[in-house]
């Protein structure tokens, strides 16, 4: 094949992936006028947002009084410093807006008894700066993710978006002078693969938890954006942040929402004790998702877990009235009886912190714009959602910003291209000649290969690497060997083989590309895991304990910054934390407590 | 450890290679420490096989890819326990659509159903400062309706379905229709009753309710093709 034989489509823009951040960039293109694709591996409902279940934060004050500003402040606080303030800024400014309208396309949000979206308390939402739980997270039981995500389908189906159902993007096309051109991608029921060439391209591909071995997160979250921005020279931002959500169903790894705390559900180890009273006096079961989760593992490690082998511990809800869990959880009772064989009106649900979320990613500004290391945009590329770093999460996610994450971010890149096509600040610029070079060479390659590595086992290898060399807890010398090891099965990757051939449908040409961009996330993130000689939010090193002169272990003097890792060469550069936000006044460095 | 051998039978079809769809025995050793549900044990047969085809994702049953035929019964694969299952499990694509390879349906026909009931929210008054009010009761009458995962296993297992897939609009794309006329938010409830108002749009479903016996959400498609019958004939009056 070569390139004169790729059909070439010609779009305004074209959006790679139709979960919550594609369909409400979607929403914004379709409604603006422009010739827009949506590109989606699967049917945009079975995105995986549609498995978000606590809520989506917004301090619409609808039952209590709550303040953006102090969302502001709990955001900065969660991610321990890390995040941009003015995109912190900017996101829960819009949250009520966004929300709002939200509940305009269709949402069907609980309601209080006035009429208004019902609001639950959830980790690391506080009033007035710090002080108390505050109910800020707008919910639909406990079905959130699957309300919101068919809201924004029906939205984009009254809008006539037009989609490219089961079509897979495989790599970003640039020109020389690193202007964004479009993709290439691959229609998974005929194999064909063809060029979108397009003024703007938005990457809204969600995350890549399937590097890690325990997930909560579905077989399709693989990191393509993060992979191809990476193979296509995009520096990937503060990949040692992964979030281990503290409730993953011991075994099967399926989330349990902070909800379930939220509706005051507790966590307790094998003396029955509310062991999180100990860690966060304050917050207690409510504090910060990355404190919890230690808390956990600590509780496990020093012998206090529960079931035969000591490896859970119990999130109890039997107090709780049936009736709240009927009408607030029935998602999560579905799950448990599913997935742990019990009911948690009559018993506690074995819990186990599980990879759950990526804070870091593809770099944007809050306008959603890819930005090179110097801060200026690339040209005719946009990120939204997990793919990308705002940077609102920094070193770790506070519950429910990553659906505020998809509106916002969805919604402002989606009008950051309008806006960029309508001066003509992007326009269609000519293909270079060896644009789909790359992209045929890999699919020859996985075509021709023989007495290669199995792709099941490499990412197998992969995904055992990652939990063992790069967990809750981080070893230094644990990831000096991951790093090692991850350069190994770098190897393997580069030679997988499949045996099925064909054309339509296939499932393991899929697999096998995905593992290409695994492998980049896993190398993005050992990489800068080992590199960061700090602790800080969800990245917690054994040799940077807490002590005076670094509470938790966070080194600000040194590590007060953000990764920056190239592929080329697996390079490492930092860039300066933004801690000017656009109105208010900045919120200082502080020790974080909960 | 309690490693067993399970036993299928799965439908074999690949367009690419394939003159005609076949039966294939195949057999695999399951870990019950381990392997809960059929999905876990799919995930086992393509690792041996991996021109296995079919579709998954979120793996919790909220997704809705992972629908297929199972022992004779559409339901989702990630949700059925193979301890309950009768060997050798006999795995069909959901019928009544066009297969495109192995257990993938092609579900064009499922969605152009759905989309004909024109599922959003209909509201053109002004749009207030904040959200639209409803109360915990008005909000009530969606429960039910709005966990639909549109995996097809309804639409796929109704006789009516099977007989008129473009003129009926099938359990899926009637309950989801209900969804937004039980909306208090929704202003085109007698434009939506009109548009079912037809021999087969609606009136096809003759209350078999394979659909509520398959729902993998236990979600009820034949009550609200009652209401929504109901409705018309209220209006009629």
């Amino acid at each position: 094949m070569s390139n004169s034989s790729i059909p070439v489509r010609k779009f305004d823009a074209v959006i790679v992936g139709a979960g919550g951040s594609g369909l409400r960039a979607a929403i914004q293109l379709s409604e603006g006028g422009l010739k827009t694709a949506v590109l989606s591996k699967v049917f945009p409902t079975r995105s995986h947002t549609v498995a978000a279940q606590g809520g989506v934060s917004a301090s619409l004050g609808n039952s209590e009084e709550d303040h953006w500003h102090w969302h502001m402040y709990d955001t900065v606080k969660g991610s321990d410093w890390l995040g941009d303030q003015d995109a912190i800024e900017y996101m829960c400014r819009k949250a009520p807006e966004v929300v709002v309208e939200l509940e305009h396309f269709g949402m069907p949000f609980d309601r209080t008894d006035e009429g208004k979206i019902y609001q639950r308390p959830f980790g690391g939402h506080m009033s007035n700066f710090g002080e108390k739980p505050v109910r800020r997270a707008c919910a639909a039981a406990d079905r959130t993710g699957h309300a919101m995500l068919h809201a924004l389908y029906q939205r984009n189906v009254r809008a006539n978006t037009q989609f490219f159902v089961e079509w897979m993007a495989l790599d970003l096309i640039r020109d020389e002078s690193g202007q964004v051109l479009g993709v290439i991608a691959l229609e998974m029921e005929t194999g064909e693969v063809v060029a979108f060439h397009a003024k703007a391209t938005i990457f809204a591909t969600g995350g890549a938890g399937r590097i890690y071995y325990s997930s909560t997160n579905a077989f399709i979250n693989t990191g393509d954006g993060l992979g191809m921005a990476a193979r296509a020279g995009i520096a990937l931002e503060d990949m040692e942040f992964w979030q281990f959500h503290p409730t993953g169903v011991a075994g099967a790894g399926v989330l349990i929402t902070e909800g379930v705390r939220g509706e005051g559900g507790i966590l307790r180890n094998s003396d029955n004790e509310r062991f999180m009273e100990r860690y966060a006096p304050n917050a207690k079961d409510l504090a910060s998702r990355d404190v919890v989760s230690r808390a956990m593992v600590t509780e496990i490690n020093e012998g206090r877990g529960c079931g035969p082998n000591k490896d859970f511990v119990l999130l109890d809800i039997t107090h709780l009235d049936p009736a709240t869990i009927m009408k607030r959880l029935p998602g999560i009772r579905e799950i448990s009886i599913q997935f742990a064989g019990i009911d948690p009106i009559q018993a506690p649900i074995p819990v186990v912190p599980t990879c759950h979320y990526q804070m870091g990613g593809i770099p944007t500004n809050f306008k959603g714009q890819v930005v090179a290391p110097d801060g200026a945009p690339v040209k005719g590329f946009y990120a939204a959602g997990e793919v990308a770093c705002a940077s609102v999460h920094g070193a770790n996610r506070l519950g429910t910003n990553s659906l505020l994450d998809l509106l916002v971010f969805g919604k402002s890149s989606g009008d950051s291209v309008i806006e960029d096509v309508a001066s003509g600040a992007v326009v269609h610029q000519d293909l270079p000649a060896d644009f789909a070079d790359r992209t045929l060479a890999r699919l020859n390659r996985l075509n021709t290969q023989t007495g290669g590595s199995n792709v099941n086992e490499t990412r197998l290898e992969l995904q055992r690497t990652m939990q063992k060399h790069c967990g809750v807890f981080r070893f230094k010398e644990m990831l000096v060997e991951g790093v090692a090891k991850i350069v190994e099965i770098e190897k393997a990757v580069a030679r997988t083989e499949i045996k099925d051939k064909s054309q339509v449908w296939n499932t393991a040409r899929v697999e096998a590309l995905e593992l290409d961009n695994l492998i980049e996330v896993a190398k993005a993130t050992l990489v800068s895991a080992e590199a960061r000689k700090e602790s800080r939010g969800a990245h917690v090193r054994d040799d940077a304990p807490d002590t005076p002169e670094n509470p938790n272990g966070r080194d600000d003097a040194n590590w007060h910054k953000h990764t920056l890792w190239q592929r080329e060469g697996s390079s490492l550069s930092y860039k300066p934390v933004t801690m000017t936000p656009l109105t208010v006044e900045t919120i200082a460095l502080k020790t974080r407590s909960y | 450890m309690a490693t067993s051998t399970m036993e299928f039978k799965i439908y074999r079809y690949d367009p690419d290679q394939d003159e005609a769809p076949y039966m294939q025995d195949m057999s695999v050793q399951v870990d019950f420490e381990i392997d809960r549900k059929l999905l876990d044990v799919l995930t086992r047969l393509k690792a041996g096989d991996d021109t296995l085809s079919y579709r998954r994702s979120c793996r919790e049953g909220i997704c809705g890819s992972d629908a297929m035929n199972i022992n004779g019964k559409n339901g989702l694969a990630c949700l059925t326990d193979i301890r309950d299952l009768k060997q050798p499990v006999v795995l069909r694509p959901l019928p009544g659509l066009p297969v495109i390879r192995d257990l993938i349906v092609d579900m064009t026909q499922f969605f152009k159903q759905y989309h004909s009931v024109k599922p959003y929210l209909i509201n053109d008054s002004p749009r207030p400062e904040r959200e639209r009010l409803q109360s915990p009761e008005e909000r009530d009458e969606l429960n039910g309706l709005y966990e639909c995962i549109l995996c097809a296993c309804c639409s796929t297992s109704c006789p009516s379905f099977w007989w008129n897939p473009d003129k009926f609009v099938g359990p899926a794309g009637l309950l989801n229709a209900y969804r937004f006329i039980a909306d208090t938010r929704d202003e085109a409830t007698n434009e939506r009753l009109d548009d079912l108002e037809d021999p087969y749009r609606l009136f096809r479903c003759h209350s078999i309710m394979n659909c509520v016996d398959v729902c993998p959400k236990n979600l009820n498609p034949t009550r609200a093709i009652g209401k929504i019958k109901e409705m018309m004939v209220r209006r009629a009056i």
